[in-house]
């Protein structure tokens, strides 16, 4: 799955959770919860959507990586590319 | 024959609007079965049943509005045995237009007999546009595929006298309401109860290092929130302080048993409401996880059930999620009391006798000076405190 690809199923989860949020207005590098009322209950049903369809379990200390639509974007092209290494050699 | 009737779901609640009903003529209910769903100033909500029985007649139909009281249904109580009603109705066969006809200020057309309250197939739009011009869909002719209403045949119904749309939207107008709904009952709160506001700092180390070593062998969808622990803390300790659990009706106080805790949930339309989690000290924090998840999203998303909005018995605010520190909280009325938390914050504390960052939050409490007092009220701030830092036997 290429970036572009993942962000647009990032952005599909985010606004299953919350459907207030504008994808145009959305800032891709500030966290999420500093833009709309996203709360930890919030965060749970997004990290839980993300784990799931990206076949991954999140850690909770990696949590802080997923602040952002940016750097969860990031966070999952390097996980799922460590993956396909793994799964490769 | 015994009357299903729209429930009080607050003191603040006048009346409701029918938007689905989930049993038909002839369907057998359990006591505790959801019935129907119905829109009010708190959003859509599951009213149960409170007997079982067998459903004989629906009274109203879908998308009237309706006064708390109304019967919304006839049932035949599994007690009452179909012998003993055919006698009774032959004795007294109750008047036609009676209490059981639907409310005056309801729906201004004519509805279809109800015994068949198959939904007729009506577009989202028609049945939006229905809504603003209090039109009933499910009675107009539909010239859609299938029969089915569009949004032309309600305009065509609503006729060329019929309002133009009005500048408020629905969502708006349910804000507002509930705005309202709050102010009544915050109002009445502060008029009626003589609030004592007492507040402490709960060192939450322990505690939240336990949750995140829990957490690490979980998958995510079983990981818990620090939230779960504040709440169960507060109900173990209501049981040492029970004068802050219950309620203050007609000049006294109904302490409860049962620890339900009114959890104070935000809404994205803005305004809040305050679902209870039942039972909170009887039940362990895995079980207790998925019912706090659940509760909130339904907060959230409708189909709250009506028993969830009577039941509460003590309320727990946190407001830590945007950063606040302290929450000066108002009582819910008729409780007794309410719990605020605010954020966890990074302060720098002794740990024995030499300074330490520690991670903390403050606890506060507002309690009915009528029915405790700050000692108590500050020893029942203690309790929590004490079982806060001994994480795993909550």
């Amino acid at each position: 799955m290429s970036a572009d690809e993942i962000r647009s199923v990032v952005l599909e989860k985010l606004l299953q959770v919350a459907p207030d949020i504008d994808p145009v207005q959305l800032d891709a590098q500030m966290p999420i919860r500093d833009q709309y009322d996203f709360d930890s209950m919030d965060f749970m049903h997004f990290a839980i959507a993300i784990g799931r369809e990206f076949q991954i379990d999140i850690p909770e200390q990696d949590y802080t990586k997923l602040q952002s639509l940016d750097s969860t974007v990031d966070y999952l092209v390097r996980n799922s590319s460590a993956r396909t290494n793994a799964i490769g050699k | 024959m015994s009357e299903f009737r729209l429930p009080s779901l607050g003191a603040d609640m006048d009346d409701a609007t029918l938007r689905e009903w989930f049993v038909k003529p002839g369907d057998v209910v359990q006591k505790g079965d959801i019935v129907a769903a119905v829109e009010t100033n708190k959003g859509i909500i599951d009213i149960e049943i409170f007997e079982g029985g067998t459903i004989e007649q629906l009274l109203v139909g879908l998308d009237e509005k309706v006064p708390v009281g109304t019967a919304l249904a006839l049932y035949r109580g599994e007690h009452e045995s179909a012998v003993e009603e055919f006698a009774r109705e032959c004795v007294q066969r109750p008047k036609k237009n009676d209490s059981t006809e639907p409310s005056a200020l309801t729906a201004k057309t004519k509805h279809p007999p109800l015994e068949a309250p198959a939904r007729k197939r009506v577009s989202p739009a028609a049945r939006q546009r229905a809504r603003e011009l209090g039109v009933n869909p499910d009675t107009l002719h539909g010239s859609g595929p299938g029969g089915a209403v569009t949004l032309e045949d309600v305009i065509a119904s609503a006729g060329p006298a019929a309002p133009v749309s009005s500048t408020t939207t629905n969502a708006d107008a349910s804000a507002s309401g509930m705005r309202q709904a709050i102010a009544a009952a915050m109002a009445r709160s502060k008029r009626e109860i003589p609030h004592y506001y007492l507040s402490t700092t709960i060192d939450m180390t322990r505690a939240l290092d336990w949750l995140q070593a829990q957490n690490a062998e979980r998958p995510l969808p079983e990981r818990m929130v620090y939230a779960i622990l504040l709440l169960k803390a507060v109900a173990r300790a209501v049981k040492k302080i029970p004068e802050v659990n219950g309620f203050f009706v007609d000049g006294q106080a109904q302490l409860s048993v049962p620890v339900h805790i009114g959890v104070a949930v935000s809404l994205r339309t803005g305004g809040l409401v305050v679902p209870a989690l039942h039972d909170v000290n009887e039940q362990a924090l895995d079980q207790l996880m998925p019912e706090f998840f659940d509760l909130v999203d339904r907060a959230r998303s409708g189909h709250l059930r009506g028993s969830e909005l009577q039941d509460g018995t003590i309320t727990v605010t946190s407001l830590g999620e945007q950063g606040v520190e302290t929450v000066l909280p108002i009582i819910f009325p008729p409780q007794l009391a309410i719990v605020g938390f605010g954020s966890v914050i990074e302060r720098v504390l002794p740990v024995a006798g030499k300074p330490a960052v520690r991670r903390v939050i403050n606890a506060s409490l507002a309690a009915d000076h009528r029915v405790s007092d700050g000692h108590r009220g500050g020893l029942f701030l203690a309790e929590i405190d004490r079982l806060l830092q001994e994480p795993e036997s909550l």
